[in-house]
């Protein structure tokens, strides 16, 4: 895994009226996404989480879905692409059955402003521009195998240009700076996307990856959804 | 191979068929199935199915939320005096925290006093960190904390059935929603 931070940046997300700056503590985060064949490996040691023997609480009807089977990959599968069709609670698993966990959508996005050369490049027009470009790409052609682009700044490939991502926090990102506690009964409810709050607008690609991330349920899987793993560093490590 | 031994592998063998048929009989969809422990206000630590055999409602606050929680409790309560009195010796209420770090069971235990909370019927509750974001998932609540402490979160309540098989959700707060009433009556 890649050592990363401590920093303090700017997030899309607002966490209050005006103040996005976020403190954020150093972390681990794994260079490449989970390939196919990581995954194979996990559910030999882990049987439960195959697709036929999956609950259906923890994984939609997609789950793992492009394999010719649950325990193959078969020829149209290779090995080292980036694993999709995986829910969040099967992906939870996987880090946790590695002493790891999912990264948080803070240290994803943290990880994500750097390019190959800078830790925070998300005010360079050109580098947004390349991100959108990838976003633009019919999404029907087979994924790519992992790491065949430059790795960024901090030695991590892939958070731009092949899939999406999980995040552990999945299910916080849209909550509104002002849908707190007002008693209001339009706005004791969380108001969704209308009342979002967000900074930096000009940082598309991001805020497109958040929508995208609160659409979902834990148990959904996509054909452009996969994950890597994250670890907190230990105190005197 | 001698009796005894052959006898002792057929008992280990009706054992482990015994312990897989207890999570195999939930229905799959069952939020039964996710494998977190939660702690009451009593110091009592369970399984999320605590309540098993019972509908249940469950929902997630925090100790010092000004507002929405106690708008929340009070909601339920409010729906609980609706009920007979037979009907509401079946119903039960599971509470999680979204903030484990300050809300032990001594906060929880103050919680449930302030509200006048029935705790033989009412649990209120923490988990650990990484459980509480999995609870939260199959609960369908979205929550976050911010910088001074506080939580954004969304307040949903959610029917579940005896197997732990969720019937309806509510996130119309406050006041009572008929839908719901009507579907924790139908399922006592």
């Amino acid at each position: 895994m890649a050592t990363i931070g401590p920093g303090i940046f700017h997030s899309v997300i607002s966490e209050d009226e005006g103040d996005n700056e976020i403190d954020l503590p150093v972390f681990l985060l794994d260079r490449r996404p989970v390939t196919n064949r990581e995954f194979l490996q996990f559910i030999d040691t882990n049987p439960e989480w195959s697709r036929d023997h999956v609950i259906r609480l923890f994984a939609d009807t997609g789950y793992l879905s492009h394999w010719i089977s649950a325990t193959e990959l078969g020829p149209d599968v290779d090995a080292e692409q980036p694993l999709t069709h995986v829910s969040w609670f099967s992906a939870t698993a996987y880090c946790e059955a590695k002493g790891a966990r999912l990264p948080r959508w803070y240290e994803w996005e943290f990880a994500a402003a750097a390019d190959v050369t800078r830790a925070d490049a998300r005010d360079d027009p050109i580098w947004r521009q390349q991100i959108l470009n990838w976003y633009a790409t019919p999404g029907g052609r087979s994924l790519a195998p992992i790491a065949q682009r430059a790795a960024n700044f901090y030695g991590v490939y892939d958070l731009h240009g092949l899939v999406w991502e999980w995040v552990e926090d999945y299910n916080a990102l849209l909550v509104a700076a002002d849908s707190r506690e007002q008693g209001g009964a339009d706005k004791v409810r969380f108001c969704g996307a209308g009342a979002l709050s967000m900074e930096r607008k000009e940082n598309y690609a991001i805020l497109m990856r958040i929508a995208m991330l609160n659409s979902l349920e834990a148990a959904y899987t996509t054909r452009n959804l996969g994950f890597r793993c994250a670890a907190d560093v230990l105190e005197g490590a | 191979m001698n009796t005894h031994r052959l006898q002792a592998i057929a008992f280990t063998l009706v054992l482990s068929i015994c312990a897989s048929a207890r999570a195999s009989d939930l229905p799959e969809t069952s939020i039964y199935h996710l494998d977190v422990e939660i702690t009451d206000q009593r110091g009592t630590v369970q399984s999320l199915d605590a309540f098993r055999g019972h509908p249940v409602v469950f929902s997630m606050f925090y100790a010092t939320c000004p507002n929405v929680c106690p708008v929340l409790i009070s909601t339920i309560q409010m729906m609980e005096r609706k009920l007979s009195p037979d009907e509401l010796s079946k119903l039960r209420v599971i509470l999680v925290s979204m903030d484990p770090e300050n809300d032990t069971p001594q906060v929880l235990n103050q919680v449930a006093a302030k509200h006048g909370i029935d705790t033989d019927r009412w649990k209120l509750t923490r988990a650990a960190p990484q459980d509480v974001r999995k609870i939260a998932a199959v609960l369908g609540v979205k929550y976050r904390k911010l910088p001074d402490g506080e939580f954004n979160h969304t307040s949903v309540l959610t029917l579940v059935d005896g197997d732990g098989v969720v019937q309806v959700k509510s996130a119309k707060l406050p006041g009572i929603d008929d839908a719901f009433l009507r579907a924790i009556k139908e399922h006592i």
